[in-house]
């Protein structure tokens, strides 16, 4: 992985530039010493990595500005940091950045169940905002897979998603409000506790805009009063091609699950060895989850299981009771898990129209046996929104490069059928360098010169989204 | 008037402007100060490219008429969630409302509080700016999050910062039934309140607004569900006993004209058609709706209001000259229609301030660095 040479100007004046920030921070929100930095020398995305300057834990908005203040005046890049959980590299650091982690900032200012929204400190993981609201009966609906961990900061520079967004939508659906830090330190609302933009839909625009526009430090979400209940099927399929036919017929008839998950063979054998979930042994499975009240949801399942009856499904299994449920899920929740435990993987998430699903799952198929490599799926399959796990062996030499160089031809044939190279995960350093195969060069450019708006010197998050080369001369000028 | 037939042609247009351009699509939408420059219209580049009922995706060129799509999209039983505001009753404008039109301006209707507005089913956008490059961002698919997102920032800039030539939308398939419940007789205060409690409800509300002076003279509050059948039935019992304690008349109105009439009247804000009075549009926080609408009528006697999504939106129609942003609230003013002998000099949109005021400006820069299309209109 390309990353800019660490600038010797900023190097060099490292301890003048860590004794100002001192100034601003309490003691123990500064870390400079390089044993301690190397735990922010990467995210999930483990096969990158390179220790930060200094690491910075502010514990307010306005710390947060004196710091940005600092490093603006001198020249130093931020790189901005939820909770490390980016699965692109969207936290990884240059040598000469400091990573501005908003891990302590994690409050819940207002609560308003009248008006439907919570604000937060951006700290604030994914699952504890849901868990805030929870004695209220409501919910926050983007639920990534690493909501326990995750942090709403990262959430709104990813753009998260999750399981139930084919119904409550992704995260910039449910944000209504941010207070952000620009680079040079000045603080400003966008949104609030009501819908849409005055003027340009600039919250739109910071909403996956990985952390390169500002740092958000406080947000106001979206919260829904949760369904009376919900409930799986599990559907077992003879093919791929016919599960995914029955999902774009679920979808047609005009019925909206709240999640229609997707896992293939090798992830199914996978997952069995490992969490013995009593899946079927079948080519292709599907966990379609309804919601409403026990009569709703028997009507909607009626629907759901009288459409899969009609592709002469392995096996229909519908859950009565919540601990059959819960184990219908278990499968899926633990698929991440058993695919680690046979190999290190490395997880793709590039979206496809929901009709070519077949097709590509069986691209995919043949490419793994010219790349001799593993590969399963398991996804969200009702919005098209793969995500194909390589399996490789990090120690093997060779064996990295052979993944990226698979990984990167898997995300072509999404952009080839008409679909994205990312659907929820971000670009970050790892799709960078793909960009041009999804954009042409002027359509790089007008993103680029959003960033020249909010961020003239170039400094938020170095390195990430735009191909090196791309931003080159943007970022000389900037120099 | 031009009306470029292609992408093509637009950015061959839009390369040889000489001078601002008064962007449009079939014109019902116009708003602001009267047209500066050549007129340039969408209406050229119309068609439905794609459209696939099983992927909830349909891609037509942004001069298709809105018409157009909801038909073709009847025939399988899917629309546009969004529920598109018709803005010709109360602009008094004709013409014919194009789905760039819808884009532009963001018009979204009821539905917005429940499946977000038209920049929440916008997956992606082809557009030409004003330098006249060609230019693309989003796609076809449902989630995507590569690169930065201006399919949001181009939904609601009017046109200010490209031409839209291209626009690909996620659709909602038409649910089988409809209900409404109306509570008659509430003040504003105890309506706001009921909408808030049905939209905390698990009942899954599409729809929820408030007339103080309905059409049969009496404040009404309408809750409007939709879904499969039974769960309309029951769903629309279950509100109902939610407010049955109010000690208030209620009744449900399960007939899909009745409804569907009821809500259009909502949607394009019927109540204040055939007048010239000015209409300003209010984004809020719900409780405080009640609250600067009776602070407003203090000093303004002559004011009509409708509130939609739940008290989150307010349509007030108010005296020539009024400006209503003197009134402090947090949320957003837009002067939606002025009577056109009126001099008043109020921008049509809220203004930004201080840095975001510059974060504006410093996009339009980028995007239209002559400042030819729709020059002033956003500020």
């Amino acid at each position: 992985m390309d990353m800019p040479h660490p600038d010797e100007r900023i190097l060099s004046r490292k301890a003048a530039i860590i004794s100002r920030i001192r100034k601003v921070l309490s003691a123990d929100a500064v870390i400079d010493n390089p044993s301690e930095t190397r735990a922010y020398e990467c995210d999930a995305l483990t096969a990158y990595k390179c220790p930060p300057m200094a690491v910075v834990l502010p514990r307010s908005t306005t710390e947060v500005s004196a710091v940005l203040k600092i490093c603006h005046e001198e020249g130093v890049p931020i790189v901005p940091r939820g909770a490390g959980t980016s699965l692109a590299g969207g936290a990884m650091p240059t040598a000469d950045a400091i990573i501005l982690g908003v891990a302590r900032m994690n409050e819940v200012l207002e609560a308003d169940y009248q008006n439907r929204f919570i604000r937060v400190q951006t700290g604030r993981t994914n699952l504890s905002v849901s868990g805030f609201v929870e004695g209220e009966d409501f919910f926050y609906a983007p639920d990534p897979s690493s909501q326990l961990a995750c942090a709403i900061a990262g959430n709104i520079a990813m753009n998260s998603g999750g399981a139930h967004c084919l119904k409550y939508g992704v995260t910039t659906n449910n944000l209504l409000g941010v207070t952000m830090v620009m680079m040079d330190g000045q603080i400003v609302e966008i949104g609030g506790a009501f819908l849409d933009a005055g003027g340009l839909d600039l919250l739109g625009l910071i909403c996956g805009s990985e952390g390169q526009l500002g740092v958000v430090t406080e947000a106001t979400l979206r919260i829904l009063r949760k369904p009376e209940g919900a409930r799986p099927v599990l559907v077992g399929f003879d093919s791929n091609e016919v599960a995914g036919k029955c999902v774009s017929e679920i979808i047609q008839a005009g019925i909206l699950p709240v999640a229609i998950e997707f896992m293939d063979r090798p992830c199914i054998r996978a997952t069995e060895d490992f969490a013995g979930a009593g899946y079927p042994d079948c080519e292709a499975l599907l966990i379609i989850e309804v919601e409403g009240s026990e009569a709703e949801i028997d009507a909607q399942l009626e629907r759901i299981i009288s459409i899969a009856k009609q592709h002469n499904p392995v096996e229909v299994r519908e859950s009565g009771s919540s601990e059959e449920s819960a184990k219908i899920w278990l499968g899926r929740k633990s698929a991440f898990g058993a695919m680690g435990q046979i190999n290190d993987y490395m997880c793709l998430d590039g979206t496809i129209p929901v009709s070519q699903l077949p097709y590509v799952l069986r691209r995919i198929g043949e490419m793994s046996k010219e790349y001799g490599l593993d590969v399963g799926n398991v996804f969200h399959a009702g919005d098209g929104n793969m995500h194909p796990l390589i399996l490789f062996d990090a120690n093997k030499p060779g064996d990295l490069e052979l993944c990226e160089a698979f990984g990167a031809d898997i995300l072509r044939l999404c952009v080839e059928v008409g679909g994205c190279l990312t659907g929820e995960h971000g670009v970050g350093v790892e799709k960078r360098d793909l960009m041009t195969d999804q954009f042409d060069m002027a359509d790089l450019d007008i993103q680029m010169s959003v960033k020249d708006v909010f961020d003239p010197q170039w400094l938020l998050n170095p390195a990430k989204v735009f191909p090196l080369k791309a931003s080159e001369s943007r970022r000389n000028l900037a120099n | 008037m031009i009306k470029p037939d292609s992408e093509l042609a637009l950015v061959t247009t839009i390369k040889e402007a000489k001078g601002p351009m008064r962007v449009i699509g079939g014109g019902t939408r116009i708003i602001g100060a009267p047209a500066i420059g050549e007129i340039l219209s969408t209406t050229g580049m119309s068609g439905i490219s794609l459209y696939e009922p099983g992927a909830l995706t349909i891609v037509a060129s942004s001069g298709t008429p809105v018409a157009e799509i909801e038909a073709k999209l009847a025939k399988d039983h899917q629309r546009l969630a969004f529920e598109p505001m018709d803005h010709r009753e109360l602009l008094g404008t004709q013409g014919t409302p194009t789905i760039g039109g819808v884009v532009a301006t963001n018009a979204s209707g009821p539905r917005r509080i429940q499946v977000g507005a038209c920049r929440d089913s916008l997956l992606g956008v082809r557009f030409v700016d004003g330098q006249g490059r060609s230019l693309k961002n989003g796609g076809r698919v449902m989630k995507n999050v590569t690169g930065y997102d201006l399919v949001k920032l181009m939904a609601g800039s009017w046109g200010t910062l490209g031409v839209l030539s291209e626009v690909s939308l996620k659709v909602q398939a038409i649910p089988e039934a409809v209900g409404c419940v109306l509570v008659n007789g509430l003040d504003e205060t105890a309506a706001v309140s009921v909408m808030s409690r049905a939209l905390g409800s698990p009942y899954d509300v599409s729809g929820a607004a408030h007339a103080p002076v309905g059409v049969n003279g009496h404040p009404v509050t309408m809750i409007r569900v939709e879904g499969l059948e039974s769960s309309v039935s029951y769903r629309t019992k279950k509100l109902r006993q939610m407010f049955a304690d109010n000690g208030v008349e209620i009744t449900i109105e399960h007939d899909l004209e009745n409804v569907t009439a009821c809500w259009k009247w909502v949607r394009d804000v019927s109540l204040f058609k055939n007048s010239e009075a000015s209409v300003w549009r209010i984004s809020i926080k719900p409780t405080d709706a009640p609250g600067l609408v009776a602070r407003i009528r203090a000093d303004y006697h002559d004011v009509s209001v409708l509130y939609d999504w739940g008290g989150g939106l307010i349509w007030i129609e108010a005296p020539e000259g009024v400006n209503l942003r003197s009134f402090e609230f947090s949320g957003h003013a837009t002067l939606i229609r002025k009577s056109p002998d009126t001099l008043c000099k109020l921008p049509i949109f809220q203004p930004n301030v201080g840095p975001l005021l510059a974060i504006s400006k410093g996009l339009r820069s980028k995007f239209d660095p002559r400042n030819i299309l729709n020059p002033g209109l956003m500020g």
